[in-house]
């Protein structure tokens, strides 16, 4: 499958407007006020400094990169839906590095996190990437296998080896001060995993647009056979390293959930991020500046539900309605002129 | 190890088999098509809370029809998405696998309110055959099951039988092995990819249903825990026939209830080993040498 | 058999894809009873007007009648259940299946059970009335080429088609198989039965045939009894060759000879086979030299598309040595396919034919003077180099595929029917380009299906015949016999 950034987004006033009208439908359905409802979203969400530093921001930090992942896997045609999997592995590769080193001084520990979440990641998507590439192994299918196994392994971590010392509570000891991510402004929570994620998206549009192997893979995933063709591109190597790279970021963006918001490992540390992330990456058609754009919008949505669920009792959970729409929308408008080009060609 | 506690394992080992086989079965007909529902997932949570809302007015039997019915009409839209709009299955079926998620846990709050008091839903409790469910060691792991256990008894070779032994079932896989030369020979691939979604719909809101009705008695949000992709592993594992289906829905049953086989027998291994160790078989099974070409050949393009 | 209607009358048709026009108000009258053959060239639309009729297409315009009744095919259903039966040429075959489960797929009923049996038995029992023996239980994908032409003929037999459809049936046989296929074929038609063979090889459509038609650019130019017609006006009309008779002006010896220089490329007993295995090319050798326009020329499955596309370093030979030089350039048939990406600009097409190799930075400014440079001197009609491709017609996108090939100064230049669907003007600039490059010293390789084209430009031609790769003197007559395989 190949998918194309044809470079404009989606009517946002579109997506706008079906956010807007789901929102209402299900506050008036469940018989909810509807003006504590909004209210609450809009404080929640983007409403007051706070919630803007401390909730939607840190909600798109990990979005963004891991969306970023998502989506350079996708320019090349490689269905990673397994960046859950590869988050989760970033994510208890830097906590184990930050309990593992609270001695060290942070410039060195803090660092060493993050290229431990990176690695991790990367491995983790390497054993997709190396059942593709040797056995054909639909990385569909076998990077949601790892998503599962992921899963449980944090299970078995944060009960067994890495648990806290009381054996109480599933879950690892909190990092020390000097192995969380810092703060970029006293009394807020937004923290530095936020600059990581913006530099990340400049650089992977740097890497896209000004060097020739970020040229390779937009030309893989627009049209493999131009690029093997009239590009002698090797084809498969490019694939190979893109889903390394995705998993790296993946594990990247499951790095900064540890050591920059919650300091320690626990089971669901990541509720369903990556998968929040496709949302996020269809959304941006695959543009990493959008990227940016489209993290920050579904923090804000989840914010704001979870505000709407705290104050005024609307269950959070329709976000998941609303991540599903959009996707569901974008393939619909994205696609349809793909399926006139296959219908023209005249096979059935 | 004591027979009873062998015993036990078994038993249990075919009561989580039960729900995974139905989805499972359902799913190696939509492939066999050559469509891959990732979706599955969504199904099964819409057929649990479909089984949910239809038993409050009409007992079990109502349940049960309720969780069909749900599973095809979230089948239904992902077979308008692929099937008409040609677009690509595997971000499709993500997708609907999060609003079936997604619809079912906002629904369940929205209309059960606050949802902190469980609900008990009619169960249908298990159904004890007389002298066979004597038999020592599999005898109560066979015949002390629910009524939708024995069900599988019966569809496992019907299915078996119409997809290898009816001139439809040789449609069925053709379309999966080239859809091409079956619309040379005057079969219509959307035709029967949207009766195979459809019915891969029906057997997975059964098996949301065998879920709420058969096991747990109540509705929780999620309560499918990732068995709608368990379910598509299954299908890889027993090579795309519904008797191998069977078979590898049982280990993926047996190695979930091996949990409990070694808390009974005190063995110090942790749970979650015998929760992977049916997605390590799935990796290990994809690898393996013959396990593409046992696969339809056209599963999964467009 | 006079006064009945023709088995297939085909009137007007017409039918496009996307821009493409594959038949242009084309016709076909096959009388009953006879042995039609449909000849024409590769695109020239002959398995297009074929697939109408049995159903797996619509048409845009034109009637269609079977057996004298208007026809609206819905699907291939509708045609096989008219007593139109297809043999297809790449076979329509489920490789994992049995060949009894192949014969009997399309059958109807829900739950009616396949019956191995009787299945197995009327394969047999077909068998032994047509000749066509095959193990009813075999796996189709451990059949031989022609027992699963048989079992393609057999599949439609078995649906009782009175009209028999073969697509290029002899491409893949032995030519015993080939002679065994048409006396059945032969005794298929003695039986009251019709036959429509779609080929390209005249020689045996015209030795086996009641009628001839001939297809070229999707019209029909040609139809009559097959009695009537010699090799010669059949060539003609196949390949346009519209002066064969006349004597061809050649360009002066010395002019043509001037550049031509070092040996540039060759290939030493080579051995290649196209994507399904079969091979194509068997212990070929050949040079190319600098300055000359070496004309390739091959009926469809000759071969010419392996030497063409091993010549360009695109694909590696089963066996043999391939020498090349540094620089290569590559112009394919398909260029929409294989040579441009349409949504993107042309500075990133001209951009994508280094990108294989190109380390670092791209050098964005420096490409998009170079590919203002190339438009600008192949004359290109197009806004900019940051325009988008498939805003440029397709003759100006071919121009811009030849002119970035020519640009980073080649050593080898290998085309693939450069002109096919330009117009006129857009074609002779092509040409012209092609000639200044040789003129300049670049080796060319160019492979074209329309005679005319190759006789104008080249100065030698090599002929592709069953995997072998001959010189012939490059006139209008013995370029036709080598195609036909007569020298």
């Amino acid at each position: 499958m190949t998918m194309r950034a044809t470079g404009r987004l989606v009517p946002p006033a579109a997506i706008a407007v079906g956010v807007f009208a789901t929102l209402v439908l299900v506050v008036v359905g469940g018989g909810f006020d509807l003006g504590a409802a909004l209210s609450a979203f809009w404080r929640g969400s983007v409403g007051s400094p706070y919630a803007l530093l401390s909730a939607t921001l840190v909600r798109a930090t990990p979005l963004i990169l891991v969306g970023l992942a998502v989506a350079s896997a996708f320019r090349a045609g490689v269905l990673n839906i397994g960046a859950e999997g590869q988050l989760l592995a970033g994510a208890t590769a830097a906590v184990a590095v930050g309990l593992a080193g609270p001695t060290w001084p942070g410039a060195i520990l803090l660092p060493a996190e993050l290229l431990a979440g990176i690695a991790a990641g990367a491995a983790w998507a390497g054993v997709a990437a190396f059942l593709k590439r040797s056995f054909g192994v639909l990385e569909v299918i076998s990077t949601l296998m790892l998503n599962f196994i992921a899963v449980q392994g944090v299970s078995y971590l944060v009960r067994g080896p890495l648990q806290e010392p009381t054996h109480v509570y599933p879950q690892t000891s909190a990092l020390a001060p000097v192995a969380r991510l810092p703060m970029l402004i006293p009394g807020h929570r937004v923290h530095l995993g936020l600059l990581v994620a913006l530099a990340l998206a400049l650089v992977l549009r740097w890497v896209s647009g000004a060097t020739a192997a970020g040229f390779r893979v937009r030309l893989v995933g627009a049209s493999p056979s131009a690029a093997v063709m009239g590009g002698q591109v090797k084809v498969k190597r490019v694939v190979f390293r893109v889903f390394l790279a995705s998993g790296a970021m993946a594990g990247l963006g499951g790095a900064t959930v540890t050591t920059g918001q919650t300091y320690a490992l626990f089971e669901d540390v990541s509720s369903g991020l990556g998968y929040t992330a496709i949302a996020v990456a269809l959304l941006a058609r695959l543009d990493p500046l959008a990227v940016i754009g489209t993290g920050i919008f579904f923090g804000a949505l989840e914010a704001g539900a979870a505000a709407m669920q705290r104050d005024a009792g609307v269950p959070s959970v329709f976000v998941a309605i609303l991540e599903a729409l959009v996707v569901l929308g974008v393939l619909a408008m994205g696609f349809s002129r793909r399926a006139s080009a296959v219908a023209s060609t005249g096979i059935e | 190890m004591t027979i009873d506690a062998f015993s036990a394992f078994l038993e249990a080992s075919v009561r989580t088999a039960t729900p995974l086989a139905y989805a499972a079965l359902g799913e190696v007909v939509v492939e066999r098509a050559g469509v891959i529902n990732i979706g599955l997932e969504g199904v099964i949570i819409a057929g649990a809370f479909g089984a949910l809302v239809a038993s409050a007015s009409g007992g079990v039997g109502a349940g049960f029809a309720g969780a069909i019915l749900a599973g095809v009409i979230l089948a239904a839209s992902f077979s308008f998405f692929v099937v008409v709009m040609r677009v690509d299955q595997i971000i499709t079926g993500t997708a609907v696998s999060m609003l079936g998620l997604g619809l079912t846990g906002t629904l369940y709050r929205l209309v059960y309110s606050s949802g902190s008091a469980t609900l008990h839903t009619p169960t249908a409790g298990p159904l004890i055959v007389p002298a066979l469910s004597q038999i020592p060691v599999v005898g109560k792991a066979l015949f002390a099951q629910p009524a939708s256990t024995y069900a599988l008894y019966v569809i496992v070779p019907a299915l078996a039988w119409w997809m290898f032994r009816t001139t439809a079932g040789l449609a069925l896989r053709a379309v999966g092995e080239s859809p091409s030369a079956a619309a040379a020979a005057g079969i219509s691939p959307a035709r029967v990819r949207t009766w195979a979604i459809l019915f891969g719909g029906a057997m997975g809101g059964a098996s949301g249903g065998t879920l709420v009705l058969s096991q747990v008695g109540t509705f929780a949000e999620g309560m499918s825990a990732g068995r709608g992709f368990i379910a598509i592993a299954i299908v890889v594992l027993g090579r795309w026939t519904p008797l191998g289906v069977a078979g590898s829905a049982l280990l993926f049953g047996a190695a979930s209830a091996l949990q409990y086989l070694s808390q009974a027998m005190g063995w110090d291994v942790p749970y979650q080993a015998s929760l992977v160790l049916p997605y390590l078989l799935t990796l290990v099974a994809l690898a393996g040498a013959g396990a593409r070409s046992a696969a339809p050949a056209a599963l999964g393009e467009t | 058999m006079i006064d009945s209607p023709p088995a297939l009358s085909a009137r007007g048709i017409t039918k496009r894809f996307g821009r493409t026009v594959a038949l242009d108000s084309a016709t076909l009258e096959v009388r009953q009873g006879t042995f039609h053959a449909l000849l024409g060239e590769n695109g020239a639309g002959k398995t297009t007007l074929m697939r109408l009729a049995f159903g797996m297409i619509r048409s845009d315009a034109g009637e269609l009648r079977v057996g004298g009744v208007l026809r609206h095919w819905r699907s291939s259903a509708d045609a096989i259940a008219a007593g139109v039966g297809m043999v297809h040429q790449h076979f329509m075959l489920i490789p994992a299946m049995t060949v009894a489960e192949n014969v009997a797929l399309g059958t109807r009923g829900f739950l009616s059970a396949f019956d191995r049996r009787a299945a197995a038995d009327r394969v047999t029992r077909l068998g032994s009335e047509t000749g066509l023996v095959l193990d009813p239980d075999a796996r189709v994908a451990d059949l031989s080429v022609g027992a699963q032409q048989r079992l393609e003929i057999v599949k439609a037999l078995a649906r009782d088609a009175r009209l028999l459809i073969l697509d290029e049936p002899t491409a893949v046989l032995s030519p015993l198989e080939a002679h065994e296929l048409y006396s059945w074929l032969r005794r298929f038609v003695d039986r009251s039965h019709t036959v429509v063979l779609i080929t390209h090889k005249l020689r045996e459509a015209l030795a086996v045939a009641d009628d001839i038609t001939v297809l070229r650019r999707g019209k029909t130019v040609l139809s009559n009894t097959a009695r009537d017609l010699n090799e010669h006006q059949v060539v003609g009309a196949l390949l346009g060759g519209t002066a064969l008779d006349e004597p061809r002006p050649v360009e002066p010896a010395d002019t043509r000879r001037r550049n031509r220089g070092a040996v540039v490329a060759s290939l030493s007993r080579v051995s290649a086979a196209d994507a399904a295995g079969v091979t194509r090319l068997r212990d070929v050798t050949l040079e190319v030299r600098a300055g000359e326009i070496l004309g390739v020329a091959g009926v469809e499955g000759a071969g010419q598309h392996q030497l063409i596309r091993v010549l360009a370093g695109r694909q590696r030979p089963v066996s043999g040595s391939v020498a090349l030089p540094a620089r290569v350039g590559f112009v394919p048939e398909d260029r929409l396919r294989d040579a441009l990406i349409t949504s993107m600009t042309l500075t990133e097409n001209l951009a994508l034919k280094e990108a294989g190799t190109r380390r670092g930075r791209m050098p964005w400014a420096e490409l998009r003077s170079r590919t203002t440079a190339v438009l600008r001197n192949g004359e290109i009609n197009a806004l900019g180099p940051e325009t988008a491709v498939d805003t440029l017609s397709g003759g100006n996108q071919q121009k811009f595929v030849l002119g970035r090939e020519l640009e980073g100064a080649p050593e080898l230049l290998v085309a693939e029917n450069p002109v096919r669907g330009l117009d006129i003007r857009a074609a002779a600039q092509v040409l012209e380009s092609l000639r200044l490059a040789r003129a300049a010293g670049v080796a060319i390789v160019m492979h074209s299906a329309d005679l005319d084209e190759l006789l104008v430009v080249a100065d030698r031609i090599v002929v592709c015949f069953g995997g072998r790769v001959i010189a012939v003197a490059a006139d209008p007559q013995s370029v036709a016999r080598a195609l036909v395989g007569a020298l």
